[in-house]
């Protein structure tokens, strides 16, 4: 081994050794922001080892320097602007995007490669038919995960609905055809090295949309892991096609890690993957599946001041924060309104469902934000017993979380979700703009009830005039 | 050891790390993780790299391996830059507590 060969081998070893160690620190509250750190200086490592082939720099053409610096400043400099600019509340679409663009990266390289097979970078390290396996694995992989991603975006931002054939027995029709046509398509490929390659492409870039396509919103986090599971397999097969040990390892390590993180969150979600994967869309289709349809009969309305007015005379109130409260930014005034609340002896804890906000863990960093103390910030499954001792609970911008059908009623879409029972409490107050559905599209029965009353209008506004009501009545002065 | 057999023991052991790596994350951590582990996978940036590296004169290969690196550095800095702003927000939270 050369001096700098074995330089360049000791970067690559370090790479992988805080990759490692970056990934196990993001698991934990501590260490997580040291870790995405870690991780990072890590593939500035990884990057700069490339670069130094077997005479350091110099080797490196001009031509190649200014490609390499062109896709480094586009690649880069959107990337930044892209992270600084996206509001949290986007924030599980903006990582389907990220991943899928990660997906298109591994997609070209085999691309490259089978177009331009003398210039694979592995230098005869594999025989030709590994190689050409390599690059069917990358293409399927690559593909799948790029477009899964770009249409995990989509219907995230409403751009895209869910169309009802994805939710017919079509739809497997469909992905078994594209996976077939993908397989054969690959298997040219393995055995010639040109045929096939756009079969392939095709194929399994149809897939990936015939397979999330039929996912419903609330389900897509999960969707969203899963593919930035295969977009590390991709990047390991990448690096069998151009023949790199470190990428191997690397894109092994995010693809089994993330299949892990799946898990959990599926855990979490109290939904299992397969039923996420074929299972369809909660409530995509309310007509044709009987549950969920029909009009509210029972709405009972109510000004901030009736709400102030019961709220005075309560001595248990939860909180139930939704994607509503995050849209409108209010978890600040919520904090105002809680103080109060606090002062006048009211107990005030916050019911935070696993997929409260859009995304496991988004609520948490929302209210954090506010400066809500951690203790105050209850799990369902804690709260869920504590809703019939509870005098009043208010419910902010969320909806197919606190929405009994997923108890009651067997031929809901929503049926077997868990949810928090909000209805055993007292009285309950819905703060909502209107009487639009939730993600699921799916009628709220909660609405319908006796003890519900609905406050309509933006969470911001209604919770400021609740203040000044609460403010009024001279509640929390201690007077 | 030939390269090939070299590279499936790396990517089993590698498999086998990354399974061992995530045990118990509390559901606080599941939405950086998730961002962080996907910057991770931008990974494929090296074999952009390399595949820019070795095209010499090749004129498409270079622009195919210069888009492939714009995705890939697209996807690692964006990804590292929006963990850390979520995770901003959790360490403001520690130093209250």
């Amino acid at each position: 081994m050369t001096f700098i060969g074995s330089i360049k081998f000791a970067i690559d070893l370090l790479a992988v050794l805080l990759l490692a160690l970056g990934i196990k620190g993001l698991s934990k509250v501590r260490s997580a922001r040291e870790a995405n750190r870690l991780a990072a200086i890590a593939m500035i490592l990884a990057a700069f080892g490339v670069l130094m082939n077997s005479q350091g720099t110099i080797g490196i053409p001009i031509n190649s320097w200014v490609w390499i610096i062109c896709g480094t400043l586009i690649g880069g400099l959107l990337g930044a602007f892209t992270a600084k600019k996206v509001p949290m509340t986007a924030m599980p679409e903006i990582v389907a995007l990220f991943n899928g663009c990660g997906g298109m990266s591994s997609l070209l390289v085999a691309l490259g490669v089978a177009l331009f097979p003398s210039s694979d970078g592995s230098d005869g390290l594999v025989s030709e038919l590994i190689r050409n396996l390599s690059i069917v694995v990358s293409l399927f992989v690559g593909a799948i995960t790029f477009s899964g991603s770009i249409v995990a975006m989509a219907k995230l931002q409403g751009w895209l609905s869910t169309p009802s054939w994805t939710q017919s027995k079509a739809r497997h029709f469909f992905n078994i055809l594209c996976a077939v046509i993908a397989l054969i398509g690959g298997i040219y490929l393995a055995i010639d090295g040109q045929n096939g390659l756009f079969l392939i492409v095709v194929a399994s870039s149809l897939l990936g949309i015939g397979v999330t396509l039929p996912i419903g919103g609330a389900d897509m986090p999960v969707v969203i892991s899963l593919l930035n599971s295969y977009s590390g397999v991709a990047a390991a097969s990448a690096g069998f096609v151009v023949g790199s040990q470190l990428l191997i390892v690397a894109g092994a390590m995010v693809g089994a890690a993330g299949l892990i993180l799946t898990q959990v969150m599926c855990d979490g979600m109290n939904r299992s993957l397969v039923s996420v994967l074929f299972g369809g869309a909660l409530g995509a289709n309310t007509v044709t599946s009987g549950g969920g349809g029909g009009e509210y009969t029972n709405i009972t309305s109510c000004s901030p001041e009736e709400c102030a007015l019961t709220l005075e005379a309560a001595e248990r109130v939860v909180i139930v924060p939704g994607y509503g409260l995050a849209v409108a930014q209010a978890q600040h005034t919520l904090r105002e309104v809680t103080r109060v609340l606090e002062n006048a002896d009211i107990e005030v804890t916050y019911a935070i469902h696993p997929v409260a906000g859009r995304m496991p863990g988004h609520m948490n960093v929302l209210l954090a934000e506010a400066d809500v103390p951690y203790e105050q910030l209850k799990e369902m499954d804690v709260i869920n017993p504590e809703f019939p001792a509870t005098d009043v609970v208010l419910v902010l911008g969320a909806n197919d979380v606190v929405n009994p059908q997923a108890k009651n009623d067997k031929s809901s879409p929503l049926y077997g979700m868990p949810v928090l029972d909000v209805q055993e409490a007292r009285t309950v107050f819905v703060v909502k703009r209107g009487m639009s559905a939730g993600y699921s599209g799916i009628k709220n029965d909660l609405f319908d009830l006796q003890n519900t009353s609905m406050v309509f209008g933006d969470a911001k506004k209604v919770l400021g005039d609740l203040l000044l009501e609460l403010k009024e009545l001279g509640v929390g002065s201690k007077g | 050891m030939s390269f090939f057999s070299e590279a499936l023991w790396v990517l089993l052991l590698g498999s086998l790390l990354g399974l061992e790596l995530i045990g118990k994350v509390p559901p606080t951590l599941h939405t950086p993780l998730m961002s962080g582990a996907n910057a991770i996978s931008g990974i494929t940036m090296l074999a952009a790299l390399t595949l820019i590296i070795k095209s010499g004169d090749n004129l498409p290969l270079l622009i195919i391996g210069s888009i492939s690196l714009g995705f890939a550095l697209f996807n690692v800095i964006g990804g590292f830059l929006v963990t850390d702003r979520m995770l901003a927000m959790f360490s403001r939270k520690k130093t209250r507590k």
